[in-house]
């Protein structure tokens, strides 16, 4: 007869799964901080919260479903990843692989994309709920700057994987929305004193952002790192700067 | 009425509990239930792919994506330079300044209109107002040639629009370039004197003298400038879509 018992507690009392978990889920006050002081995720929090900021009603959710769609970009971008070459070549018959050749290829592009949508909706109503409860004000102030600065690199992020796809959609949305930079004051061809720097098509604002002085190879592979790599780490490193002051500054609810 | 907020918010700040369970558990269950919709979403809705990029066909109309539409909106009533550049480096600029004009000490940490009734309908006004309606406008009601259709309207991309617009100084009578190029200016400076000499006796009006003197000048300056610089947009629109006004200012170098 196999003693269940007795095989979980050898396990569990174990020298490798007491190295790995340090407590179990005993429910002591003590235990209830050890679980967020002794874990790194989720000592994100603080280990005691005031109540009403833990309702739904006063944080609606936004910012951590805003994290939660970074994650969830993230996942499926590195599975399409795998399989998308950026190059105005092969490109588009990547994708068109991915919807119709690739396990979940078409289930996990259309999570990346609908991800990406709510999460500059959720960032939106992120930032007006932080409005509302004045979450902005003293101690809080240079946290709304950090906070707008990932609002800012949110729609930086949707931005450069809008031409990924390199279909007619993706070309088009990004040439009208880049054509700010063309009209850029004195760094834009077509802005106001542009000649005054010599400004030029293959030369100003938006040729640096093209890599040349239309839309080409050198802008899909140039927003393509933007958008897999430099982007999502400056996000990163801000969003650690992000969490770690909401925490030191006692999270949610008025200053201490 | 004083004391009776007093002890609300000492009963608001002396109610903390465990963060494990009380909020793990909300958090949990939130992204368990998002994960679940943003799943079926992805499964019934297909993200768009249309046909491969083609450099010499541009689609009519060509859309930035929804959420910068907006901007792309504001580019019918104003120049690029100025729509694309100058003005969202204000909202961005303007977004970031939030915590250091706004001295209002109270609303800090929890849902107040009473007591910041002005910040909020100014918020209201710039994000909901100005920068959600102009992509509704611009992602429902533009058609080809950026022309007004209905939802339910056939595109067509023949539509006759009566080009009708004549710049302001041209229609006041002055015909000489640099009478009408000096007449913008002293307009366009004419809007700003005025617009902030209006926002002073409307701070003093709503916030009384005590209030201004804390508020102090370069705090009054930078919200003033911001502030007028923002309704300048309704202006403009009201100016267009009245007396088909183009421009205010017309120069050599920029229009305005």
């Amino acid at each position: 007869m196999i003693n269940l018992e007795q095989i979980k507690k050898d396990i569990v009392e174990s020298h490798v799964w007491k190295s790995i978990f340090r407590h179990g889920y005993e429910d002591t006050p003590r235990n209830r901080v050890l679980m967020v002081t002794g874990n790194v995720w989720m000592h994100l929090h603080p280990a005691k919260v005031r109540k009403h900021a833990v309702r739904m009603r006063f944080t609606w959710c936004m910012g951590g479903l805003t994290f939660l769609m970074f994650l969830l970009t993230v996942v499926t971008g590195i599975y399409l990843m795998f399989y998308y070459r950026p190059v105005p070549q092969y490109a588009y018959a990547d994708m068109k692989y991915l919807e119709f050749d690739m396990p979940f290829g078409m289930l996990m592009r259309n999570m990346h994309r609908w991800a990406a949508h709510a999460m500059v909706i959720f960032v939106w109503l992120h930032m007006f709920r932080v409005f509302l409860t004045g979450s902005y004000k003293p101690p809080r102030e240079f946290n709304w700057i950090v906070g707008v600065l990932l609002l800012v690199l949110t729609l930086l992020l949707s931005f450069t994987g809008y031409l990924l796809p390199w279909d007619q959609l993706a070309i088009w949305a990004v040439t009208v929305g880049s054509n700010m930079a063309r009209a850029t004051p004195l760094l834009g061809h077509e802005g106001p004193f542009a000649e005054l720097v010599g400004a030029n098509p293959v030369y100003d604002a938006r040729a640096f952002l093209f890599g040349g002085g239309e839309i080409g190879p050198h802008t899909l592979l140039r927003f393509y790192i933007l958008h897999c790599i430099f982007i999502p780490l400056v996000a990163s490193l801000l969003m650690a700067v992000h969490f770690w002051r909401i925490r030191r500054d006692g999270f949610s609810g008025p200053p201490l | 009425m004083a004391q009776a907020e007093e002890r609300s918010r000492a009963i608001i700040v002396d109610d903390k509990i465990h963060t494990w369970p009380h909020l793990v558990r909300g958090e949990f269950l939130v992204t368990i239930f998002v994960l679940v919709a943003m799943t079926l979403w992805s499964l019934l809705v297909d993200a768009p792919l249309e046909e491969p990029a083609n450099p010499a066909r541009t689609p009519n109309p060509s859309k930035a994506p929804w959420y910068f539409l907006g901007l792309q909106e504001m580019l019918v009533y104003f120049d690029p330079w100025y729509a694309g550049v100058v003005l969202p480096t204000f909202i961005i600029i303007g977004l970031m300044v939030i915590p250091y004009i706004d001295i209002n000490a109270k609303g800090n940490g929890y849902y107040t209109f009473k007591h910041r009734k002005w910040e909020i309908l100014t918020f209201v006004l710039g994000f909901h107002i100005l920068w959600v309606v102009t992509i509704i406008i611009g992602t429902f009601f533009r058609g080809p040639g950026w022309n007004l259709f209905w939802p339910w309207q056939r595109w067509d991309p023949h539509k006759v629009v009566a080009l009708t617009n004549v710049d302001l100084p041209y229609l006041v009578g002055l015909r000489d370039y640099w009478a009408m190029a000096a007449f913008g200016l002293f307009l366009v400076l004419l809007y700003f004197v005025v617009s902030v000499w209006l926002f002073y006796k409307w701070v003093i009006w709503i916030k009384g003298r005590e209030f201004m003197l804390r508020w102090g000048a370069v705090r009054f300056a930078i919200t003033a400038f911001l502030f007028v610089t923002m309704m300048g947009l309704p202006v403009k629109m009201f100016l267009r879509l009245v007396f088909n006004i183009k421009y205010i200012m017309v120069t050599p170098w920029l229009n305005i």
